[in-house]
């Protein structure tokens, strides 16, 4: 019995920290401690700090709110040590010890956000782009004013998709679109649809709300664990017993959070209905290379003379699965594409929103905007829609999910 | 969908062997998968190419040394990759290193046929076959009188014990600290050679620095010259400093070393090769005596990366990938491959003097003159991982991790070339 406690520690990011031999590859790639002394590195916060934590007593560093969660440094260890996912458990146990900003509470909440500003999405927008407007919630709120932010569209995806019936084909994908895409951009979601039912998928839409990503990586584990287990809930319920059903999502940094931080940062290891889906989960660009893998993706693609920076974000990274999304853009004719190599944009979610945290946000970017700007494309393609808003923020140039490049060159 | 992708070729490991053997693979014409669960050993290195510093004695024409290492042991693998690909792999790194992103920065030194020594932040002489540009001026047999300069927050590097040993070895060397600004507590080399990055801040350097100098033609220090330009650094601070200018290797994290990995993985994304960086492989699967795929742990769930060809540059005991168990059973993690080199049961596998030739110490995945892992028809071996060895006490990491991976690249040639092969 003693062994097998032993082994679940062992297997537990608390367990993982005794493999950390303090050789600092996750400081060399940290983005937020390289451009601040607020963070004074995964290393020092994560593993060395961790040794300190003792359950029930006052947590011991405010500092590790500064990490932004990006989880670059779990990515990079050599020792598979969960460094970022024991900083998002110490962050939770901060703020149970010093209390969460009402701020926090609120843009941690996608779905009530934009079940407000939808319809009322002309004022809404009006308003986040008046400066006395923007300067006011800075000062009341703490949501800094030259924040990023996106506009209402309006209308909702999920309107959209519940008035159309995707054709019967036997190969059934249940979609999870996320919030971004329900509320803000519900265009993307039509070409993930559209590009999906090309190639011979039965999409289906399920009703569903947050992942509980926001409210995770602010340390409200105990909202975000009702919010993703609800999520996995009404996902589960789409997939209708049938073994080869995949859900697949476009939101990568929500992805991510069903397949592995839910389970991984908020213990929620033993969930069956949470496991159940988190195997089930594929990226959107994960699905379509595996598909072309297998011979079985279209590739009936009309020239794309332009071209195009890629940039995968952190929590795309953090699937641990390459960049399917530079293999898809490859295969369009005449498409150029160029690899940012350049790990964080910045944002990290809501990081950079904070006005406490912006000017390190844009610290972060500030490397990958400027490879941007030398690469002589017109655009650039990124998988995360925080990051996207943060890009365009950044550099002004227009930015897409890859799937909008693939859904033009389909013609659809 | 089976969570499965196919590639020509599937590399585990993404330090200087794995990197080399995927660059040449693509290179080569291949489609090539590198898969890694991190960053490998290059941040962790000096940056340097050691090839072979002592037989066991100080080795003063790595070439011939290297010959004669190759005939008295058969079973290292200099002599099974031959010097010949030794010299090629060196030629080819060079020219790689070159044509990378960092203008003006290359790899410099008296290569296979004189083997340099330079001074280690301890003030040893470290020999090695070819350094960073930015390290070559610290060669022991131009150096006059020399200053080593450090600063009290860079707790890892202390000029005045690093002078204190060069002056014992007969280099006229003393210590000048100098006090930087630098906003935090827990600074390095690396957060330093973010400000050497910013002109304006290698002026400040300089003049603060230029006062506390005399009558010196040379100045070390910590190896902390920038990362985005180290050549174009290098050439600025010699010019304000009036005198040749060199780095010495640091502790972890080892900025030379990180420009390594941006040069190699550079190269790689070039030839068109991919990097799937986080990916821990945990196991094979097997078909007889090869491996179909290689199983990784991703998010959420296992990917499958089938290939007719594996690479495993995965490293030794140092990086996990050869572990010594509870139970002094040795074993290679990913693959369950066969060791050579591992003493009989009840044998010492240690001995008490640190410093001596530890028992245990040339294990590694035993293979044929092919680098083919016994026991596996289509895996071959590269790097640390390669038994027969001692890298740490023949001063030859570089030179076996480049010369084998090139090798590797070169054996999967001829065998898929091979009618044999092409009908498997």
């Amino acid at each position: 019995m003693t062994d097998l406690l032993e082994l679940a520690e062992h297997e537990s990011p608390r367990g993982s920290l005794d493999h950390c031999v303090k050789c600092t590859i996750c400081e060399t790639a940290c983005p937020v401690s390289n451009v601040t002394p607020l963070f004074p590195g995964p290393k020092y916060a994560g593993p060395q700090a961790e040794r300190y934590r003792v359950g029930g007593e006052p947590s011991v560093d405010a500092s590790v709110d500064y990490c932004s969660g990006c989880g670059i440094c779990t990515q990079v260890c050599p020792q598979g040590v969960k460094i970022a996912e024991l900083n998002a458990r110490a962050r939770d146990a901060l703020k149970r010890d010093r209390g969460v900003p009402v701020r926090d509470r609120i843009i941690t909440r996608p779905t009530a956000l934009g079940r407000l500003g939808t319809p009322a999405a002309g004022l809404a927008n009006f308003a986040l782009g008046l400066r006395p407007a923007r300067i006011a919630a800075e000062k009341l709120l703490g949501v800094h004013r030259d924040a990023p932010m996106p506009r209402f569209a309006g209308r909702r995806f999920s309107r959209w998709a519940r008035g159309r019936t995707s054709p019967a084909t036997g190969r059934r994908a249940v979609y999870f679109h996320g919030c971004g895409t329900e509320y803000y951009e519900p265009e993307t979601g039509e070409q993930v649809v559209a590009v999906l039912e090309h190639n011979g998928f039965e999409v289906v839409v399920p009703s569903q709300d947050c992942c509980g990503l926001p409210l995770q990586s602010s340390g409200l584990f105990d909202d975000a664990r009702r919010t993703v287990l609800r999520l996995a809930r009404a996902l589960d319920g789409a997939l209708g017993g049938d073994p080869d059903t995949v859900i697949v999502g476009n939101a990568t940094s929500c992805t991510l959070m069903l397949k592995r931080e839910a389970r991984e940062i908020l213990g929620l290891e033993d969930d069956p209905v949470l496991k159940r889906v988190s195997e089930r989960v594929y990226d959107i660009c994960e699905l379509l290379l595996e598909l072309h893998d297998r011979g079985e993706l279209r590739t009936d693609f009309q020239p794309v003379h332009e071209t195009v920076a890629y940039h995968a974000p952190c929590q795309q990274q953090g699937h641990f699965i390459g960049k399917p999304a530079l293999e898809l853009l490859a295969l369009v004719p005449g498409l150029e594409v160029r690899e940012l190599t350049a790990r964080c944009c910045g944002i990290a979610g809501t990081y950079g929103l904070k006005a406490e945290k912006y000017e390190i946000a844009m610290a972060v970017g500030r490397e990958l905007f400027g490879q941007i700007e030398g690469s002589g494309a017109g655009s650039v393609a990124c998988d995360s829609e925080t990051c996207r808003w943060q890009i365009t923020h950044g550099t002004g140039r227009p930015s897409a999910h890859p799937i909008e490049y693939l859904h033009r060159a389909y013609g659809l | 969908m089976n969570r499965e992708l196919h590639y020509d070729a599937v590399v585990i490991g993404a330090g200087v062997a794995g990197l080399v053997a995927a660059t040449r693979l693509a290179q080569g014409g291949a489609r090539v998968c590198v898969l890694a669960r991190g960053v490998g050993s290059t941040h962790l290195a000096p940056g340097t190419v050691d090839v072979l510093g002592y037989a066991p004695d100080a080795v003063r024409e790595p070439g011939p040394a290297l010959e004669q290492l190759a005939a008295s042991q058969p079973g290292h693998p200099y002599a099974l990759v031959g010097a010949g690909v030794v010299a090629d792999a060196l030629d080819w790194f060079v020219a790689t290193v070159q044509a990378g992103p960092l203008p003006g920065y290359g790899y410099v030194g008296g290569g296979l046929e004189l083997g340099g020594r330079y001074p280690s932040a301890l003030g040893a002489l470290r020999p090695s076959a070819l350094v960073p540009v930015t390290m070559a001026a610290g060669e022991a047999q131009q150096l006059g009188r020399l200053c080593i300069v450090g600063t009290p927050a860079l707790r890892d590097f202390h000029p005045s014990l690093c002078a204190a040993n060069l002056a014992a070895a007969g280099i006229d060397a003393r210590a000048v600290p100098v006090e930087l600004e630098l906003d935090r507590a827990d600074a390095n080399t690396l957060g330093v050679a973010r400000r050497f990055d910013d002109p304006g801040w290698r002026a400040r350097f300089c003049a603060r620095l230029a006062p506390l100098l005399g009558g010196e033609d040379h100045v070390g220090l910590p190896a902390m010259l920038g990362l985005r330009d180290p050549f174009g650094a290098l050439a600025d601070v010699e010019q304000r400093l009036g005198r040749r200018v060199f780095e010495i290797p640091t502790l972890p994290p080892s900025v030379p070393g990180m420009r390594l990995y941006e040069i190699l993985s550079s190269a790689l994304r070039a030839a068109g090769g991919r990097l799937v960086l986080g990916a821990e492989v945990v196991s094979g699967r097997w078909s007889g005596g090869r491996v179909e795929a290689v199983v990784t742990r991703a998010a959420g769930h296992d990917r499958v990366y089938a290939a007719p060809w594996f690479v495993l540059a995965s490293g030794g005991f140092a990086s996990g990938a050869i572990e010594l168990d509870s139970h002094w059973t040795a074993r290679e993690r990913i693959l369950g491959l066969p060791l050579r080199g591992v003493p009989p049961a009840g044998e010492p596998r240690f001995v008490p003097e640190y410093a001596s030739e530890q028992p245990l110490a040339r294990a590694g995945v035993a293979v044929g003159g092919d680098l083919r892992a016994e026991g596996a028809d289509n895996v071959l071996v590269c790097g640390a991982a390669l038994p027969g060895a001692a890298p740490w006490r023949e001063h030859s990491g570089e030179g076996i991790a480049l010369a084998s991976a090139f090798r590797v690249a070169q054996v999967v040639g001829e065998l898929a070339g091979s009618p044999a092969e092409a009908t498997a």
